[in-house]
């Protein structure tokens, strides 16, 4: 079986899962006890956050713990778009955002808030001059993800920091669940007020993240509860978990470059091949330096996505039809809609990714199984559809 | 990137005064050997006034911040080293030039030519190395007098060092070249500073906390270690010696709870401190004092509480400002630490109005009245645990597997 659904979530890095195995057996106390095992525990705590800043060259301070993506992205644009809302109640984002920041900007049109949903070009990425234009004075929150977890299409987070640059009252958010570990990010270099990651897309433990926030940003919590994470995420800390995020995301930034050089190879393996194969349709941008190097996506028109996961799955190789988040619904990816695809292609995407785990010759036997499920589903697929256009 | 294959250390130009100058030289050599440990593949080499390393394949980057730290040491410049040849020289020259991040308005070269069988002499070197070089950068000029940069070229018997920039060590005297003292360590922002400045003035620090544990917590205790380790880079191993004051403390706010509380508190602990200078051979008693911060340190507070002990009390931060010493504890990294939100004993049992103008025999006579005092402070002096901190926390080393 060859696991290529990477982008879902990873297997967890076996130094991970002994540090945490360890701190599960030998540091069980409550970081806020003020006795001595609880000072134990509030060291690896504190520890945890200065590894996790220095991997990412932000201060301790500004990290702040929390149960994952979700969680990080809610808190983050929520917390902001309450907190400041004394300064205006426009916000923007993108049409082809993870669900979890999505969704957290149709609560906060519930809520009376005005939210711009930007469009992509055909490749999937925001157009700057889209985005200069949705500005208002009244622009508290702009928030755009590093990486799509659909397609992997790398959005130009570093132009809108700068383009954000000379407007100190609008926020700026990342959702770099996708990113961080596998791609440069530079939080205090790019104008990045807020930034989300989770660590089990990086080898770490499901139920744990991060959120940079910078100094001086306030948030308004979502939480009601103790003094935990400066007051603004409150509830005991999961002490191991933590740890097994710190680690894997130090081992995640020291092997990002062997990451790309890896990932970049086998990705050009399995564009080629997918473009060989007529029944399907690459999505994405064609210009390599703008896609993550460990996602691939494609459609296979005509064919409904869940058919190729099963059919794939009966070949040995695991995937995903488009985000893992929202794989069970029916309906057509809003990412692909938004890039134009036609509704054919938007309901039968599927992503491959991947890790610096597999080889070339996983990458052959992918590739193999791709040519095999064309071949097999075209001959099942070419008589009904004869028959209902007749 | 130019790969640095040496480094050149110049002593403060303090230490090249007087007849210690053999002594402050052996101090500034064997602190470089320690902060230098972790990288065994360095060689050292000690020469007048200086020491030269080999760097081997260390980069220069990597030890440049710890360097910085070590007391007494005026300056240190990257050097690359050539054969004995004029192409050589000019090729190695033009690299060093290139390594300055900006190109300076102006420059100069200095050679010194210690190797007489060099065929050309420094006033030709100058020439024949500043020539290429202004070629290089045509807005570049010549400026005997006050160069923006000095290309130094050394000529040597076996070799030819040749450096530009310097980085500034952090100066002052060697460590220890003053003798030893006790630095009372609060875990407030101005004591860790004060412990820097008598540092940085040759003085070898042993640091003294009291505690009321457990009237103050666990965590203040790892604070004030934290800060101690804080000093570690310029002092090497602190000897932090942890005094149990509860028993003290309860006892005299049983006795005495008026507003002189404070006073005869300080008094006791300046006690305790001076019997443990003398079981550690220090010859003084540093402190964060700085006048007018708080009731206890008005000048007649100050008098009142420095009367109580004959060695020589030193207060480094006595006439700064607050801002100047939290800039100075920012720059040595304590100010975080020192702002975290713990009690410290001399918060517990804070009298109503603490007195600002304490007068000297009414505080002795009733000191004289607390006739178990002495028996109280032996007993303090008796249970003091001394801990020896080290950069390496031995904690952090228990946990660094799991990070």
């Amino acid at each position: 079986m060859i696991y290529m659904d990477y982008a879902a979530t990873t297997p967890m890095d076996e130094e991970v899962i002994g540090a945490m195995t360890q701190v599960m057996r030998s540091h069980y106390g409550n970081p806020s006890s003020l006795h001595r095992v609880g000072v134990e525990a509030e060291k690896l705590v504190q520890r945890s956050r200065e590894t996790i800043a220095a991997a990412v060259g932000v201060l301790s301070s500004e990290i702040r713990f929390t149960s994952g993506g979700t969680e990080s992205n809610n808190l983050a644009i929520l917390g902001a778009a309450r907190r400041y809302r004394s300064r205006g109640a426009h916000l923007i984002t993108t049409q082809v955002e993870h669900a979890s920041v999505y969704e957290a900007f149709r609560l906060l049109e519930g809520e009376g808030f005005r939210v711009t949903y930007l469009g992509v070009d055909e490749t999937g990425a925001v157009r700057l001059d889209e985005l200069e234009a949705a500005l208002t004075e009244d622009t508290i929150l702009v928030s755009v993800m590093a990486v799509n977890n659909e397609m992997g299409r790398i959005q130009p987070i570093e132009e809108i920091g700068r383009l954000l640059k000379s407007r100190p009252r609008t926020l700026f958010h990342v959702d770099a669940v996708q990113a961080v570990g596998k791609l440069p990010l530079q939080p205090k270099g790019w104008g990045i007020d807020l930034l989300s990651a989770a660590a089990h897309k990086l080898h770490g433990p499901k139920g744990t993240g991060f959120l940079y926030c910078r100094e001086g940003v306030e948030l308004q919590p979502l939480l009601a509860g103790g003094g935990q994470e400066d007051g603004l995420r409150p509830g005991t800390e999961n002490v191991p978990a933590l740890v097994g995020m710190a680690k894997a995301v130090r081992l995640a930034v020291e092997r990002q470059e062997a990451f790309a050089a890896h990932t970049s190879s086998l990705r050009r393996k399995l564009v080629e091949r997918i473009g060989t194969l007529e029944a399907l349709r690459y999505n994405g941008s064609r210009q390599s330096g703008e896609m993550a190097p460990h996602i691939v996506h494609f459609s296979y028109p005509g064919m409904k996505s869940e058919v190729l996961v099963y059919a794939l799955e009966q070949q040995g190789v695991c995937v995903s039809a488009r985000s893992a988040c929202s794989s069970g619904t029916e309906r057509p990816s809003r990412v692909l809609e938004a890039m134009g695809a036609p509704y054919a292609a938007a309901v039968s995407g599927v992503r491959l990714s991947f890790s610096l785990r597999e080889t070339a010759e996983d990458i052959e036997r992918v590739c193999e199984a791709l040519t095999r499920v064309a071949r097999e589903l075209g001959s099942v697929t070419a008589e009904p559809q004869k028959g209902r256009r007749s | 990137m130019i790969q640095w294959q040496k480094v050149i250390l110049k002593l403060g130009e303090l230490v090249l005064k007087g007849r210690n100058r053999h002594r402050f030289e052996k101090t500034v050599y064997e602190q470089v050997k320690r902060v230098l440990a972790p990288w065994p593949g360095i060689t050292y080499r000690r020469e007048f006034g200086r020491i030269v390393l080999t760097l081997g394949t260390v980069p220069y980057e990597d030890i440049r911040p710890r360097l910085a730290k070590v007391l007494g040491l005026g300056s240190f410049s990257p050097a690359v080293t050539c054969g004995l040849s004029l192409e050589e020289v000019q090729e190695a020259s033009l690299q060093v030039m290139a390594a300055l991040g900006d190109t300076p308005r102006t420059f100069k070269v200095n050679v010194r030519r210690v190797n007489k069988q060099f065929p050309h002499d420094s006033q030709e070197m100058n020439r024949l190395v500043g020539g290429p070089i202004l070629r290089a950068y045509p807005s570049l000029r010549v400026d005997v007098h006050r160069p923006d940069a000095e290309l130094r070229i050394e000529l040597r018997e076996e070799e030819v060092l040749i450096y530009c920039v310097s980085d500034e060590g952090a100066g002052g005297f060697p460590l220890g070249s003053n003798g030893r003292a006790m630095l009372m360590l609060s875990g407030g922002i101005d004591s860790p500073v004060a412990g820097f400045l008598a540092l940085r003035q040759g003085l070898r620090v042993e640091a003294v906390h009291f505690h009321s544990y457990p009237f103050t917590s666990e965590k203040s205790q790892e604070k004030v270690k934290d800060l101690a380790r804080k000093l570690c880079p310029y002092a090497g191993p602190v000897k932090l010696h942890m005094v149990p004051f509860t028993s003290v403390q309860t006892r005299i706010h049983e006795a005495y709870r008026d507003n002189l509380l404070i006073t005869i508190l300080r008094r006791t602990m300046l006690r305790i401190t001076e019997r443990l200078a003398e079981l550690h051979g220090a010859g003084a008693i540093v402190t964060g004092e700085s006048l007018g911060q708080v009731a206890s340190q008005t000048l007649s507070s100050m008098n009142a509480i420095g009367r109580v002990v004959e060695l020589p009390m030193i207060r480094p931060l006595v006439c700064m400002e607050k801002a100047e010493i939290i800039r100075i504890a920012e720059r040595i990294d304590t100010y975080e630490t020192s702002i975290l939100p713990y009690e410290d004993c001399c918060t517990l049992f804070l009298p109503p109005s603490p007195s600002t103008n304490p007068n000297l025999k009414v505080i002795q006579s009733i000191e004289r009245n607390l006739v178990w005092l002495e028996e109280e402070i032996d007993k303090a002096v008796g249970a003091t645990e001394t801990i020896l901190i080290t950069e390496e926390d031995a904690e952090q080393d228990r946990y660094s597997s799991l990070f």
